[in-house]
């Protein structure tokens, strides 16, 4: 199943640049695997050495937080949008 | 030569007696600045060499909660005094929170109207502030960061430039200005002169660039080290990973003696140490520079290292600073302290 990534803009030097990468998998867990793929070095920036997502990056499905879906197992159907926002970061 | 604990008083309150806070105020203006100085001994105990003493300054301890009250009031009274800023102004800036929360607080006392821009994922707590405080929030997009912020509101300026003021903390020389006039005199009185290493996170570089001014000012043997995220997807609200930033223009790397790059996982895990060990809550940014002083003074035979908490913790509580927190026990603390060290190679202390 294909849903649309949209990438925020400090991951962006892993996608060349682009905003929005498209991936397949029917959990989020398989979409982040699935822009492992394609775009190396970017699951190592979501999760943590334990493979659990890190605790400064927040990932929304349709607008709604993982974390308070089921986390990496969270179900993701073709169409979802997906988003990838960092804790708020830099100057105040 | 003197030891630091022959030359450096313990009571400083016998050492200064000018140094007290405002008693009595007429405006919030005048509140801001004169923050205590803790010295951090528990964290420390038995990590650091004898003559090796570090302290923390507490900069939630400003009207407005943070370091960034100096700042907001400094370039509103540059405003004032060249007239860029009168009646008929709105002030505005781009902020993730503790500027727009001074700014909001200020303009208020100096009755202006106030309009912010934030990514949309700043802290709820902020936003809350900052509207109690009648100011107006526009928000940015939360991909885009700190810089999403800057654009916008560089964007809504240029729309009608005659109706703002914009203080543009990233490149107004009276942020640094504000530290090398009150923190850096401050953290000299406060060290008796005994300090040898400050330690500071950069957001726009004005705390570090003003306070590392004027302590080398007074002591050109003084180490200005700058504190920053270890990659450009972080979650140290209020710092900046500049090699992935718009560089503020008021931020002039090549006058630190060097730079630490601390993990925000790391720098989550000190805000609970020293919550529980030194019973002060903080936020992300202040165990970050806690992460970095601390490996600093380690490294040193001697020596006083001062490092700035820019604000207190409640403002992060509903942030991923706090959820999915499992707890913390002191079990942790020797991983935590054996990272403590100096992770940059171009860090000379």
């Amino acid at each position: 199943m294909a849903v649309q990534i949209r990438i925020p803009t400090p991951l962006r030097r892993f996608t060349g640049g682009t905003d929005v990468v498209s991936a397949n998998g029917s959990s989020l867990k398989e979409i982040i695997d699935d822009l492992e793929r394609n775009h190396p070095g970017l699951r190592e920036r979501l999760l943590d050495e334990n493979g659990e997502l890190r605790r400064f990056v927040n990932v929304f499905i349709n607008g709604d937080d993982v974390r308070f879906l089921d986390q990496l197992s969270s179900k993701v159907k073709d169409g979802d949008d997906i988003s990838i926002v960092p804790a708020i970061a830099g100057g105040r | 030569m003197a030891t630091i604990s022959q030359s450096f008083p313990q009571s400083q309150a016998a050492a200064e007696p000018d140094f007290v806070p405002v008693a009595r105020a007429a405006s919030v203006l005048e509140l801001v600045g004169n923050t205590p100085l803790l010295e951090v001994t528990k964290l420390t105990h038995g990590v650091l060499r004898p003559g090796v003493r570090l302290f923390a300054k507490l900069e939630g301890f400003n009207p407005g909660g943070s370091v960034k009250d100096r700042a907001a009031r400094r370039m509103l009274l540059a405003g004032l005094e060249s007239g860029a800023l009168g009646p008929g102004k709105t002030i505005i800036d781009s902020t993730s929170g503790n500027t727009g929360i001074a700014l909001a607080m200020l303009g208020a006392a100096l009755g202006y109207p106030v309009e912010l821009v934030m990514a949309a994922n700043a802290s709820r707590e902020r936003k809350k502030i900052i509207q109690a405080f009648g100011a107006k929030v526009i928000y940015s997009d939360p991909l885009e960061g700190s810089d999403g912020a800057i654009l916008l509101c560089r964007e809504i300026v240029s729309r009608n430039p005659e109706r703002y003021f914009k203080p543009d903390q990233y490149s107004n020389e009276a942020n640094p200005l504000a530290h090398f006039e009150t923190t850096g005199p401050e953290i000299w009185r406060q060290t008796g002169g005994a300090v040898t290493h400050l330690v500071a996170g950069v957001g726009t570089g004005g705390t570090i660039m003003g306070s590392g001014r004027y302590l080398k000012s007074c002591n050109p043997q003084v180490r200005v080290i700058g504190v920053e995220p270890d990659d450009p997807l972080h979650g140290l609200e209020g710092l900046k990973h500049m090699a992935s930033s718009l560089v503020p223009a008021i931020y002039h790397e090549e006058e630190l003696d060097g730079k630490i790059q601390v993990s925000t996982e790391d720098a989550y895990e000190m805000v609970y140490a020293l919550g529980q060990i030194e019973g002060v809550l903080v936020g992300q940014s202040s165990g970050a520079a806690m992460i970095a002083a601390l490996g600093v003074a380690r490294e040193l035979k001697e020596g006083c290292v001062v490092t700035i908490f820019p604000d207190f913790g409640e403002k992060y509580l509903s942030t991923n600073l706090w959820i999915g927190w499992k707890g913390w026990n002191r079990s942790r603390l020797t991983r935590l302290l054996a990272k403590c060290r100096k992770e940059s190679a171009n860090a000379t202390i």
